[in-house]
């Protein structure tokens, strides 16, 4: 198709250069969004009952004692904010894999039911089987698995249709989010706080302990999501157009499915079903950075940033605090909304 | 979708008019399963009794506890039936408006608008009279549902299922996260915030009954006076209008009727899903798509559902209960996907 574009004079140079200006473009607004992470990472640092300077914040940061700054921000205020960013970066990442693999912004891993099937599963291992934060944690990636299977099971029928997907999605999700309702309603001993966590997650309450796993989920699933980005966009084309290209279809599919659900169950378990951001930073980073390209750096930076602006403005734009997935939630829906109106609008593929 | 759904319906009304001694043998079936419930739920329950305690606590006698335990549970029994008979009613008058398999009030959002608006009158303006929180609730179903059908009817197609089952997971979802937003500041509502995120009838009392049957009375009276107006509608708008049916008067009172029957229903029992789903699909394999039919059966079935849910939740986890919300989404959502895997859709 090249060739025949080029044949027209001037014509070749031009798509070149166009092509070199958006590569540029693109990587302009990919380091915007990380500028922008790291300043609300460090603004997350910083706020709090009480203000502390920079300096102090990068004293502590470093490993230097600072009175005060010292435990406030090494030992709440840092984990949170981590926690915050891993569990955005997991979250992005998962989301625009799932929606760019099956073509339909809404299938998101949180929308088809898969965040729900992690945040069941520990919840059940918490509250009812008492395990501690690893067994749960791979309790709940099991569960993710297994559901994402279940899910997939159910919709295949002469192939799997995205929209049998999503709608057995909703279905599932329906009833696991009752499990967790259920649970978390009826244990006595569990606060409302906590409670929240698993409902719509929640950063309060992050630890060191719980991040070094999901540091390491996200460092090796994240490499191998963006190794097999390219493979991805191609399978866009259909699956015979890509397998002629050179993509072993199945074994990318299969490889990037389980990336992406082993990504959610360890975000989940560490912060509960941050509600929407999956579903959001996809469609946020399609638009930042336009057509064309990979979206899967993009996309888990503006889930790092949506998370941990979120929880900002839970912790302190209002009289009380909100966890993050309240306010992601309450943002996020009338988003869904707006695309679901826009794709109609359209004549989309719903 | 629309399209072929209606094509499968049509002929499905060809063979599953079914004659009316089976559909009068299937009404006395299940009116004698409701009695069968309806005595379950007043014999069973965490605390186990005798039957003697039973027939004693019925006449009204609380002398023992057994005695007032199943006094107790007369009133929950009767909630249990009228929210069944709204939801399944509501459900069925919902998918003959919509002429889609998957409306419900759960899905498409409405009880959780009612709930929302119900929520947010309790916190930022003081509600209190019981008559008022059953307006409030039945307006905020009414325009959760306006806006539900606005957003998935907009663009090519119409109202397809799929769209208007999006609309409805999106707007629930949102309505839930406000729920959340207003509840979680005030510990003291605690009880309440559980009420009104899942369903449940185990806070039944006569008065409070009585304060919402008036309309669920009126609602179940519209929904059954828009029947045949229904059975013109499932031909499709064209067809109806030529055979003389005032199509959108027909589909604005037959939604208005649904909406005070799951707004009332909601402000009494909390939002709880699936009923309205399952019910009439069940309906209509057993007497056939003819809506003077299907809405009474699915009146009644809706009730012995909600009931048999009820005292199901209430043996499975002794000695504690799962609320009947809960159990609707986990028996219901299996039936949910059931319907979504039989429907054509586009492939990927």
């Amino acid at each position: 198709m090249t060739g025949v574009v080029a044949s027209a004079p001037g014509l070749g140079r031009r798509v070149a250069t166009g092509r070199r200006r958006r590569a540029l473009r693109r990587r302009g607004i990919a380091a915007a969004l990380a500028a922008l992470v790291l300043v609300l990472f460090a603004v997350s640092l910083m706020v709090g009952d009480t203000f502390y300077t920079p300096s102090e914040v990068l004293r502590t940061v470093l490993g230097q004692t600072v009175p005060g700054a010292s435990f406030t921000v090494g030992e709440l205020r840092l984990p949170r904010a981590s926690m915050g960013a891993l569990a955005g970066l997991a979250f992005g990442a998962a989301g625009v894999a799932f929606q760019t693999m099956l073509r339909n912004p809404l299938a998101a891993p949180d929308v088809i039911g898969i965040s729900s099937g992690a945040s069941a599963a520990a919840v059940v291992s918490i509250v009812l089987l008492g395990f501690d934060e690893a067994a749960t944690s791979l309790v709940a990636i099991v569960a993710a698995l297994l559901t994402a299977a279940l899910i997939y099971l159910l919709a295949y029928r002469d192939g799997v249709a995205g929209t049998r997907l999503i709608l057995i999605g909703i279905g599932v999700s329906a009833m696991l989010e009752s499990v967790v309702s259920y649970v978390l309603l009826h244990a006595a001993t569990w606060d409302l706080q906590t409670a929240m966590r698993w409902l719509t997650g929640s950063l309060n309450g992050a630890t060191w302990d719980q991040l070094l796993p999901l540091a390491l989920a996200v460092l090796v699933l994240g490499l191998v999501l963006l190794s097999r980005e390219h493979d991805l966009g191609l399978l866009q084309l259909g699956d015979e157009s890509a397998a002629g290209l050179g993509v072993r279809v199945e074994r990318t599919r299969i490889v990037v499915i389980v990336a992406a659900v082993l990504l959610i169950a360890f975000a989940t378990s560490a912060a509960g079903p941050i509600a929407f951001v999956a579903f959001l930073s996809g469609p946020i980073a399609a638009r930042l950075v336009g057509g064309g390209g990979g979206l899967m750096m993009p996309s888990a930076l503006v889930g790092a940033a949506l998370v941990l602006g979120a929880d900002l403005i839970g912790q302190f734009a209002f009289g009380n605090r909100y966890p993050v997935g309240v306010v992601t939630g309450v943002l996020g829906a009338p988003y869904l909304v707006y695309l679901l109106v826009r794709t109609n609008r359209a004549g989309g593929s719903l | 979708m629309t399209t072929a759904v209606g094509r499968r319906s049509g002929a499905d009304a060809a063979s599953a008019r079914r004659p009316v001694p089976v559909r009068v043998t299937w009404l006395v079936v299940a009116v004698l399963a409701l009695a069968l419930v309806a005595a379950a739920s007043v014999a069973f329950g965490v605390r186990a009794v005798t039957w003697s305690d039973v027939v004693a606590g019925v006449t009204g006698s609380s002398d023992t506890l057994a005695e007032a335990a199943v006094l107790k549970r007369v009133p929950r029994t009767v909630l249990a039936m009228l929210v069944g008979v709204a939801l399944g009613l509501a459900g069925a008058v919902m998918q003959g408006v919509t002429r889609n398999p998957l409306a419900d009030p759960g899905i498409l959002g409405v009880t959780t608008g009612a709930s929302l608006a119900v929520v947010t009158g309790f916190a930022f303006f003081g509600l209190a009279a019981p008559t008022t929180v059953i307006w409030v609730a039945i307006a905020g179903a009414a325009a959760s549902a306006v806006l539900v059908y606005a957003i998935g009817s907009l663009g090519r197609g119409g109202a397809t299922p799929l769209k208007l089952a999006l609309a409805g997971a999106a707007t629930s979802a949102a309505f839930s996260s406000l729920i959340s937003a207003v509840l979680l500041p005030r510990v003291d509502a605690l009880t309440d915030f559980r009420f009104w995120q899942i369903g449940g009838v185990g806070g039944a009392a006569f008065p409070r009954i009585a304060q919402v049957l008036p309309f669920l009375v009126v609602g179940a009276a519209i929904c059954v006076l828009t029947a045949r107006g229904l059975n013109s509608l499932a031909l499709g708008d064209d067809v109806a209008a030529g055979l003389g049916e005032h199509v959108t008067r027909t589909r604005v009172l037959a939604a208005l009727g649904a909406i005070l029957l799951c707004g009332a229903a909601t402000a009494v029992a909390g939002p709880i899903g699936f009923v309205g789903l399952a019910v009439p699909h069940l309906c209509r394999l057993l007497v056939g798509v003819d809506h003077r039919w299907l809405l009474p059966f699915s009146a009644v079935v809706g009730a012995v559902l909600l009931t048999a849910a009820d005292v199901l939740g209430r043996l499975v986890a002794r000695p504690a209960e799962v609320d009947v919300g809960i159990v609707t989404a986990i028996l219901g959502a299996p039936i949910f996907i059931w319907i979504v895997r039989r429907q054509k859709v586009r492939a990927l």
